[in-house]
């Protein structure tokens, strides 16, 4: 203390506050009484943390209020409470995280990436488990199905996203229509997922007769989830293009179009890439619209235009829900674990490749 | 405008600007029709339930008493994931912006975002095989202990695939739409007012309610709003995380069922009137969440206009 030579009593401004180690005895006191009650009702470690923080608050929130008053003792509260929301909210990530990479690394191999389920029945699974042989069948169908019908929703939608942004942003005056677009954008952005799966297999119904399901359908399906994601992402980032560039365009006699695609576009093309990037990274994971617009295929098919498809999610969907042998489902839990497994390294290597596009291929800054 | 001037000079090349601003002018358009013709589609596919007989709708009593309970049902999922993920993410988009050090605010930031990039099957085979056992034992000693309350009304489900369950996975799947939201909004609240509430000695909670919630509620009605639209519509999880069936009151026991999961776990199989029926089921889920999404835009479009004063 380096007041204590000048006055033996503690500093004003500190006087009537809990010293630093005064939590940490409460968390102590609480761990303990945690585990105490925990033990009554059957000790888990679920149990001890849920009581100990549960003590914890009470008392720290009480022994605050003693020594500091009311007001203390409520931002006190609010802190734990925070903090403890936050905690909250990392454990199911972190369950979610765990339990794929536990269920799913034992059925990872070269069998299961590169065969399909065809052929693969409740028979060959009964006597897996029975007999401990390795579990036969795969997603390489499904892998093959993710990637296509996801290629042909990109196809569809960037253009249609990218010219749509370039149309608020560079056409637009700001007029009714503009905003009726962006407005409907941002509706279009709430649209449930199945709702999307129900127009593109309402539309191809009505087209080409009931019962119509292909690939395609479930790529227009996704791609209506897609575009607005584009147009958002692309939005933002033509905005941000500064006005000096054009300009300097313009002053060279260059026409708008020519200016648009050779100076704006490039100029914000890393934003763009990552934004679609993302976008490609939320529609890759849906199964809904996949489930009522592809059906279900348990053999490769590499025509989008004919015949039922599967993707992962609904592979997914229907090891766990159906399993091949109804007897025995472990092997087609495991499956599902595996593919699981797969689709959220997809999703998290589409994350990351967007993130360092932006920072990668992001313009020179001047400065 | 000085592009019209430069327009005009050039010889060549017009078609070129006609043919660019055309193809975008077409593009933005094509989004309002696509809007507008899932609506209209989804009414054609809809219609012969309406014109059917009552009798050959599901149930036999008409397409209103098919689609009651599973609205109903479809806003309790919502609102329990709502009640759950409204207050966890105000906690966390608070502490992200005002609680956590600086360093590492952006990091968590993107450690909240990774929940939203998990697919949601995903999220429905944890909440079915991990978090639903587990859940059971809870249930059984809610129905035990506050089973006179008639949302824990026993017998509890033994395998605990149960409304709660589904609403819990919920909850974790639009937890990171408010999150990021409500951050946003509270990163904006202007400093002056944060500061000027600390130098008159407030707390930093006494800070938070006086300059932080009062600025952003807008902003969190909106957040909780899009939440809901998201939960209102969430398919993959409900699908397989309930047990679905009748209406009932506990939400401890199996029972209850969502539109979207109805849709998704009887379409593959439906043709004909049930087709319509499931389709009439999609509408009532767009109307509603057009709605649901409507009001909220319109908050944050009216918020954009006061928030600009600072």
């Amino acid at each position: 203390m380096a007041n204590a030579t000048l006055t033996p009593r503690r500093s004003q401004l500190t006087k009537g506050k809990l010293p630093n180690w005064a939590m940490w005895a409460v968390l102590a006191g609480a761990l303990i009484l945690g585990a105490a009650v925990a033990a009554l009702v059957g000790f888990s470690i679920i149990s001890w943390a849920i009581f100990s923080a549960v003590f914890f608050i009470i008392a720290g929130t009480a022994v605050t209020g003693v020594a500091e008053g009311g007001r203390k003792a409520r931002n006190r509260l609010a802190l734990f409470l925070i903090y403890g929301a936050f905690i909250v909210a990392l454990l199911p990530l972190l369950s979610v995280i765990w339990t794929v990479l536990e269920r799913g690394v034992p059925g990872l191999s070269y069998n299961f990436l590169f065969t399909s389920m065809n052929g693969v029945t409740g028979a060959i699974d009964n006597e897996s488990v029975a007999e401990g042989t390795p579990v036969l069948g795969g997603a390489y169908h499904a892998i093959v199905g993710t990637l296509q019908i996801t290629l042909w929703a990109t196809l569809i939608s960037v253009p249609i996203g990218l010219l749509a942004a370039v149309y608020l942003v560079e056409y637009s005056t700001g007029g009714s229509l503009a905003r009726a677009i962006t407005f409907f954008v941002d509706v279009m952005t709430g649209i449930p997922s199945i709702v999307a799966g129900l127009f593109a297999a309402a539309l191809f119904g009505q087209l080409f007769g009931p019962g119509t399901r292909t690939g395609f359908v479930a790529a227009v399906a996704l791609s209506v989830l897609m575009i607005p994601v584009v147009v958002r992402s692309t939005e933002e980032m033509l905005k941000i293009v500064p006005n000096e560039l054009r300009e300097a365009a313009y002053a060279l006699g260059v026409r708008k179009w020519r200016t648009i695609t050779k100076v704006v576009v490039p100029t914000a093309i890393s934003g763009i890439a990552s934004g679609v990037t993302l976008a490609i990274a939320r529609v890759i994971g849906e199964t809904a619209p996949i489930l009522v617009t592809a059906g279900f295929a348990s053999s490769i098919n590499w025509n989008v235009f004919g015949d039922w498809m599967s993707t992962l999610p609904t592979f997914i969907y229907y090891q766990i829900l159906t399993p091949t042998s109804p007897t025995a489902t472990d092997p087609s839990t495991q499956r599902a674990w595996a593919a699981a497994l797969v689709l959220i390294i997809m999703v998290m290597l589409l994350n990351l490749v967007a993130r360092l596009i932006a920072r990668l291929f992001a313009p020179k800054t001047s400065r | 405008m000085s592009t019209n001037a430069l327009r005009r000079t050039g010889g060549g090349g017009q078609s070129g600007d006609r043919i660019f601003s055309g193809a975008s002018l077409a593009a933005g358009c094509l989004i309002l029709g696509v809007l507008f013709s899932v609506a209209v589609f989804l009414i054609i596919q809809a219609l012969p339930v309406f014109g059917a007989d009552p009798a050959e709708i599901t149930g036999g009593e008409g397409f209103f008493t098919y689609i009651f309970p599973i609205v109903i049902g479809t806003v309790i999922a919502a609102a329990i994931a709502l009640l759950i993920a409204t207050p966890l993410g105000i906690g966390v988009a608070l502490f992200i912006s005002h609680y956590a050090p600086r360093r590492f605010a952006q990091p968590f930031g993107y450690v909240i975002d990774l929940l939203a990039a998990i697919p949601s099957v995903v999220y429905g085979a944890w909440g079915y095989s991990v978090l639903a056992p587990q859940l059971a034992l809870a249930y059984d000693w809610l129905a035990r202990n506050m089973g006179w309350i008639p949302i824990f009304e026993g017998p509890a489900s033994q395998t605990g695939r149960t409304m709660l369950t589904a609403g819990i996975v919920l909850a974790v799947m639009v937890l990171p739409i408010i999150t990021s939201l409500s951050r946003e909004i509270f990163l904006q609240t202007p400093s002056l007012h944060e500061e000027a509430a600390l130098a008159m000695g407030a707390t930093r909670w006494e800070m938070i309610t006086m300059a932080v919630l009062p600025f952003a509620r807008p902003g969190i009605i909106s957040a909780a709003m899009l939440g809901l639209g998201r939960a209102l519509g969430e398919t993959m999880a409900v699908a397989l995380v309930l047990s679905g069936g009748g209406l009932t009151a506990s939400l401890i026991q199996s029972g209850n069922q969502t539109i979207a999961a109805e849709i998704a776990l009887n379409f593959p199989e439906a043709f004909g009137l049930r087709l319509s029926e499931l389709i009439a089921a999609g509408l009532v889920l767009f109307v509603i969440t057009l709605a649901v999404n409507m009001i909220a835009r319109w908050i944050i479009s009216r918020h954009k206009e006061f928030s600009g004063a600072n």
